[in-house]
């Protein structure tokens, strides 16, 4: 008896119990379509924020005032106490490590915005007139401050889209004076919209004014706590790295063995960081998803068994007409097979139609993965042969004799 | 409805030929002192004590003895559902007594067709497929299958049966289907184990009318195993089983002839259709 001929006699036998097999198989359907959804969700989050990162740029380094460890004690990265970072230092990176294009201090002022009557309280970062290149943001309306408007301090400002929105609505800001911390300063120009960094903040609610304005004006100091860096490319971004950080510890005059009094990290460092932490999420929604797929293979035995015991006359039966042992263990085995995938394939239309309708039923960006999909009609085939086994087994083991008394 | 039989003319000339000599007819069955023992516990029970026993190509026998007298035990043995402690058990010309488990599924699916007492039709599934199994386990073609178990079931009179299940027919229709079920491998012997139990004593006759006609007609070796001695009358050969041996074993110089009786009979109500 051929392979199509027992595929055959295992599909009319299901379909004799229609409602049996389609109950057995919501098991597997909903294992299957959990996990597929659980996956794109995850894999959804992943490619976001690789796009945001992206965005930002891959050739991006980061240099902050301060070490990630000194002995356990300064913590903090860009620590406001930190004096360790310095105007001098970045103009000595601009103009001295040729892996380096563009650079720019990022020093950050809390304060209130207000126009007239409005206000708002929002974060004014003082930086350099590159940081639209190196950001790669670009300034919707207006035009961001020049090099002679960092050079002069002058009170210019740049806002976000939300700042734009809330202090001036319905009305152009271009010209309009806002007062920081007291001083008026001029708007210049509107960043483009762009959204979410990867940690949920929202990007546009940040004006911009030279940080030389910032530093002298409105904190009355020169520290420094973080700046962005841009090398060539970003093939250059290591040679970049280790160049900054040779130039900083001769600057800084540290002894050879003393630690680092400054960080210098890059974009692909954060980013495998930020796929790190996306990976374990998919996993763990993945594997929470795949014991359900587990249950849904224990519910295909337990209905094997059942209708082993049930049809010991039936296989009695079809041992007496001429089927071998082998005939019978695998006609139960490919039921549950056919059981369990064509659950798997119901399972991965209702996943992908779930992952299809989340982003706009919750917000949340979902990628379907053809791994999940590959993976869950493996998986489900595998659960049909592993739990479909051991029925099929005791089926093909019946004496025919006893099998035909059954009753 | 009555049972209507076709039959091939060629056949039937053919197997005149043969009914004409069955005393010279090569046999069907040998068995040669065949013992069964089960061990149950400690206790080591005879089913068997060395039975012989000759059935020809063509014969119609009936076997008989109460129960316990291992009528049922060699019907095991001849049916190569079971395998004899000892002795030697010839089917066709092949000796079947020291076969495997799977040698003897492919000669039941070759040479032997099965009737039981309770039908033993898959239930949910149509008389055509009821009737293509045992096809299915000897590997024939779909349309091959089909066009057979048109004509078997047709031969026990149930054409425009095919798509009923079994639920939607009587007992003898059901038994029809399973005796066309047993013909369509086109076995060298026919094993019925108490066909008419479970009928009424009409439908019984029609049933044993069948099996008469297959019998005379197609020339196909039947062996029913009953306990009714009137049953057992329609056969040409009765051997009587008692304590694990043959007790008698004699011809029946009048068969009854199931036909003859079926038109004496009343017209009672004809079975629903």
């Amino acid at each position: 008896m051929n392979l199509l001929m027992i595929i055959r006699v295992a599909f009319r036998a299901l379909v004799r119990n229609k409602m049996r097999a389609s109950l057995t198989m919501l098991g597997i359907i909903i294992g299957v379509s959990a996990v597929i959804a659980m996956v794109s969700i995850g894999q959804g989050a992943q490619a976001s924020v690789q796009a945001q990162i992206e965005g930002m740029g891959t050739n991006l380094l980061f240099v902050s005032a301060g070490a990630q460890n000194v002995g356990g004690v300064r913590s903090g990265t860009g620590d406001s106490g930190t004096n360790t970072l310095t105007v001098a230092d970045l103009e000595a990176i601009r103009r001295e490590v040729p892996s380096v294009s563009m650079v720019t201090p990022t020093i950050n002022a809390r304060t209130q915005l207000v126009v007239g009557n409005q206000n708002w309280n929002t974060s004014v970062q003082g930086v350099s007139e590159q940081f639209p290149d190196v950001r790669k943001w670009t300034v919707a309306s207006g035009a961001f401050f020049t090099d002679a408007d960092v050079r002069s301090s002058a009170r210019v400002i740049v806002l976000g889209q939300t700042i734009a929105d809330n202090l001036f609505p319905g009305a152009d800001p271009l010209g309009e004076s806002v007062r920081v911390m007291n001083l008026p300063f001029k708007v210049v120009g509107v960043m483009a919209r762009k959204g979410q960094d990867p940690q949920g903040r929202d990007q546009d609610d940040t004006a911009f004014a030279p940080y030389t304005a910032v530093q002298k004006k409105l904190l009355g100091n020169t520290r420094l706590q973080v700046a962005y860096v841009s090398a060539i490319s970003q093939d250059a971004t290591y040679t970049a790295q280790t160049q900054i950080a040779e130039l900083l510890r001769q600057r800084h005059k540290l002894a050879a063995g003393a630690p680092d009094d400054f960080t210098v990290r890059n974009m692909t460092d954060v980013a495998e960081a930020a796929n790190e932490t996306n990976n374990i999420m998919t996993m763990l929604l993945g594997s929470i998803a795949g014991v359900s797929l587990l249950v849904g293979g224990i519910g295909i035995m337990n209905i094997m068994l059942v209708s082993v015991t049930e049809r010991t006359r039936e296989i009695g039966i079809r041992m007496a007409i001429g089927a071998r042992s082998s005939a019978v263990r695998r006609q139960f085995l490919i039921e549950s097979i056919v059981l369990s995938l064509t659950g798997g394939l119901f399972g991965i239309l209702l996943g992908i139609a779930i992952s299809v309708t989340i982003p706009s039923l919750l917000g949340w960006p979902t990628l379907v993965s053809t791994t999940a999909i590959v993976g869950s009609v493996i998986f489900s085939a595998a659960v049909g042969i592993a739990f479909g086994y051991y029925p099929a087994r005791k089926a093909a083991a019946l004496d025919p004799i006893d099998a035909l008394r059954y009753e | 409805m009555q049972a209507t039989l076709e039959i091939k003319p060629q056949e039937l000339e053919l197997d005149a030929g043969l009914l004409a000599r069955k005393e010279d007819a090569p046999p069907v069955i040998e068995l040669e002192q065949i013992h069964k023992t089960y061990t149950m516990g400690d206790v080591e029970v005879h089913a068997l004590r060395g039975i012989s026993l000759t059935i020809r190509k063509g014969e119609f026998v009936a076997i008989m003895g109460t129960s316990g007298s291992g009528k049922s035990t060699t019907m095991n043995i001849i049916g190569c559902l079971d395998r004899p402690t000892r002795g030697k058990y010839i089917l066709d010309g092949e000796d079947v007594s020291a076969m495997s488990k799977d040698e003897r599924a492919d000669i039941r699916s070759r040479k032997l067709g099965f009737v039981f007492q309770g039908f033993n039709l898959l239930s949910r599934t149509s008389a055509l497929e009821n009737v293509e199994l045992p096809m299915l386990y000897a590997g024939i073609e779909t349309a091959e299958r089909h066009s057979r178990s048109r004509e078997a079931l047709r031969s026990v009179g149930l054409a425009g049966r095919e798509n009923n299940h079994p639920n939607q027919l009587s007992g003898g229709q059901q038994q029809r289907v399973a005796i066309a079920r047993s013909l369509v491998n086109r076995p060298a012997l026919i094993l019925a184990d108490e066909p008419t139990g479970n009928l009424d004593s009409r439908t019984s006759i029609e049933v044993m009318e069948i099996f008469q006609k297959l019998n005379r007609e197609r020339g196909i070796t039947l062996v029913l195993v009953t306990h009714e001695t009137d049953i057992a009358e329609y056969a040409d050969r009765v051997v009587v089983f008692k304590d694990g041996r043959i007790k008698e074993d004699y011809p029946v110089e009048q068969p009854r002839d199931a036909s003859a009786e079926l038109k004496l009979l009343p017209d009672v109500e004809q079975e629903e259709d």
